[in-house]
């Protein structure tokens, strides 16, 4: 059993006894985490290993909330209303994806940033603009609906559905890196030109990517439409498109388990900062310097470079060694 | 459709003011990119800094000195609201900026975004959210008719200045010495330090230069437009979707393209004015579905 998979069960073994200790830590607390987690660990699968940055992210998480919860009050009485309007979502957060990405591919570095944050803003103005999406008041009062018969009303079982979506969701950002297709991914990322000379078409891996990646934001954000009943400008705008990033850095860019800390501590700072209002921008803010300034790993990434470099330490002597003797022989022959 | 030449007339003046300051920022944003390699995401920020330190020169800083009658006019403050903005972006460029130079550019982008929400949040959290009205100097007040509307005279200054700053600019910038070494920089830094050039200087003035751009539009800004600590990041993102379609190669072609988008977005306000706040981001797409490089771009 590999590591990833360790920290994984003992990390769903702690969340399933989290309804049992309300007074320890809060379900809905843990429910905002695995939503923003799973956000990040999809805004990461771009950044962290195909080495794209993109400040659209929030449009994918906005428009899969918006399709998920238009839906569910339509037709979330249907037995089988909840698993489409989420589907429905996912499917919407991946077309959205699909146009974004494909504009931007056709441009590199600081303008493939530049031009996710331009069409994002269209996003969100057509969030403003449309009738369905509420406008400035946004989608409130979604039903959850249920799923197979069992009613979502209540926190508790929302609870469940909410982690096994999570454990899902977390499990396939896993598999896509640990694939061929994610090697490829990580090949673009280190070196494009390599990967082209390889004979692989970078840029269709790269909206793959990206699409795959906008996709899961928007399981994410459907998520989040059922979990919070609500889904507001706020989802679509580039704030959340920030903290993301955030999230992301603050954890480790390109580590598995970094985004899902970094959207653990930011959440957790947002509830706990709350009350200084306007100043948690600053922090925020300071948050980010710092962690571009000197701490670029992340916490996860640290942890695993230090434990890396110890690993490394230990076995410095023997291949020394062995080169010593290995010279002369070489010599000889 | 029922416009009038007179409207037609009166929305495209409206839209040249706005491509004024697309043309003033994304020169700034041109300037900075081209030598530090960076795409400066404090930018907004700044341009709000400088029309909120104009706003607090002539309502506030009186009554915080003592002196209610004291104020800080509307010409001192263009000149001296730019110095301390971009003063304080070299600040940032020396501390910051610098120890990321050797690295992907992301983390420079990823930097500058991290001061602009420092800077944002910390005049929200001391000014509030709400606009500041700010009225241009004495001479300026009134309107002038040029035709087919009046027009405050405040805004044809406002044209001719950012006019005059983006030529002087662009002549600095393409037919100076000066010029020669910034553009040699562009091209090979380490050929022009070896030819005794202190580049690390030249690169904190540069940034300080397309700051202080950011600046004096700020100041212009803030008669027209609310000061609040909101109007640079929205602006910005139109000036992105600017850059990208003119590309950030040229400064001239920054300064043309900023011009050309204010004037189609005032003409979209005449056509179909729900669509003219996303206009330039439409054609953004359009213009990368056509002519990835941008226009006058090269590719970064």
């Amino acid at each position: 059993m590999s590591n990833t998979v360790k920290i994984f069960l003992v990390l769903i073994g702690l969340a399933l006894v989290v309804p049992f200790v309300p007074g320890l830590i809060y379900p809905v607390f843990v429910m905002k985490v695995m939503c923003y987690g799973l956000f990040a660990c999809a805004f990461n699968l771009l950044l962290g290993f195909t080495g794209l940055v993109s400040f659209a992210h929030a449009a994918f998480l906005g428009s899969a909330g918006y399709v998920t919860g238009a839906l569910m009050i339509r037709f979330g009485n249907h037995p089988l209303g909840m698993p489409a309007a989420f589907a429905a979502g996912v499917a919407a957060a991946a077309l959205v994806g699909l146009a974004i990405g494909g504009l931007a591919i056709r441009r590199r570095g600081i303008y493939f940033a530049m031009i996710t944050l331009a069409l994002s803003q269209i996003v969100y103005f057509l969030a403003v603009q449309f009738r369905w999406t509420g406008g400035e008041d946004g989608l409130q009062g979604i039903p959850r609906g249920s799923l197979f018969g069992l009613d979502l009303t209540s926190d508790t079982v929302m609870y469940y559905v909410t982690l096994a979506l999570f454990a899902a969701g977390f499990l396939f950002v896993d598999r896509v890196v640990h694939s061929p297709f994610g090697q490829i991914l990580q090949a673009v990322r280190d070196n494009e030109a390599r990967a082209t000379s390889l004979g692989y078409d970078t840029d269709r891996f790269k909206l793959l990517a990206f699409v795959i990646s906008a996709a899961m934001a928007g399981y994410a954000g459907a998520m989040k439409a059922l979990v919070f009943q609500l889904v507001s400008l706020n989802d679509v705008s580039l704030h959340t498109s920030t903290e993301v990033v955030l999230m992301t850095l603050l954890g480790g860019v390109g580590t598995i388990f970094g985004p899902l800390l970094g959207a653990g501590l930011v959440v957790g700072l947002q509830n706990y900062l709350a009350t200084i209002g306007d100043l948690v921008t600053v922090v925020i803010g300071l948050i980010f310097i710092v962690c571009v300034s000197f701490f670029r790993r992340g916490i996860v990434g640290e942890f695993l470079h230090l434990r890396r470099r110890r690993a490394e330490r230990g076995k410095t002597r023997p291949v020394l060694v062995a080169t010593r003797t290995e010279a002369p022989a070489a010599e000889a022959a | 459709m029922d416009i009038t030449l007179q409207a037609f007339l009166a929305q495209l003046t409206i839209g040249l003011i706005g491509g004024c300051f697309y043309a003033l920022l994304s020169m700034g944003l041109a300037i900075i990119f081209g030598l530090l390699n960076i795409i400066n995401f404090t930018h907004g920020a700044q341009f709000m800094m400088a029309a909120f330190l104009a706003w607090i020169g002539l309502t506030q800083i009186g009554p915080w000195l003592g002196y209610p009658d004291f104020q800080i006019n509307f010409w001192v403050a263009l000149v001296l609201a730019p110095l301390c903005v971009a003063l304080f972006g070299m600040v940032i460029e020396r501390m910051l900026l610098r120890r990321l130079y050797h690295l992907d550019h992301l983390y420079g982008l990823l930097l500058t975004f991290g001061v602009a929400l420092v800077m944002e949040g910390a005049f929200r959290y001391t000014f509030g959210v709400s606009g500041q009205g700010y009225d241009p100097p004495e001479i300026l007040q009134g309107p002038v008719d040029i035709g087919f509307m009046l027009l405050p005279k405040y805004r044809i200054f406002v044209v001719v200045a950012s006019l005059l700053i983006c030529f002087g600019t662009w002549y600095l910038f393409e037919r100076t010495k000066l010029g020669a070494y910034l553009r040699a920089g562009t091209e090979n830094p380490r050929l022009l330090q070896a030819f005794g050039i202190n580049v690390p200087v030249m690169i904190t003035l540069t940034y300080g230069f397309g700051v202080a751009l950011a600046g004096i539009a700020g100041v212009l800004a803030a008669p027209i437009m609310q000061v609040t600590p909101l109007m640079g990041g929205n602006l910005l993102n139109i000036v992105f979707a600017v850059v990208v379609i003119g590309g950030l190669g040229s400064i001239l072609g920054a300064m043309m393209t900023g011009l050309a988008l204010g004037l189609i977005e005032g003409l979209t306000k005449v056509v179909y004015p729900e669509a003219s706040t996303v206009v330039v981001f439409v054609i953004m797409a359009l213009a990368l579905l056509v002519r990835p490089a941008g226009l006058f771009g090269r590719e970064a």
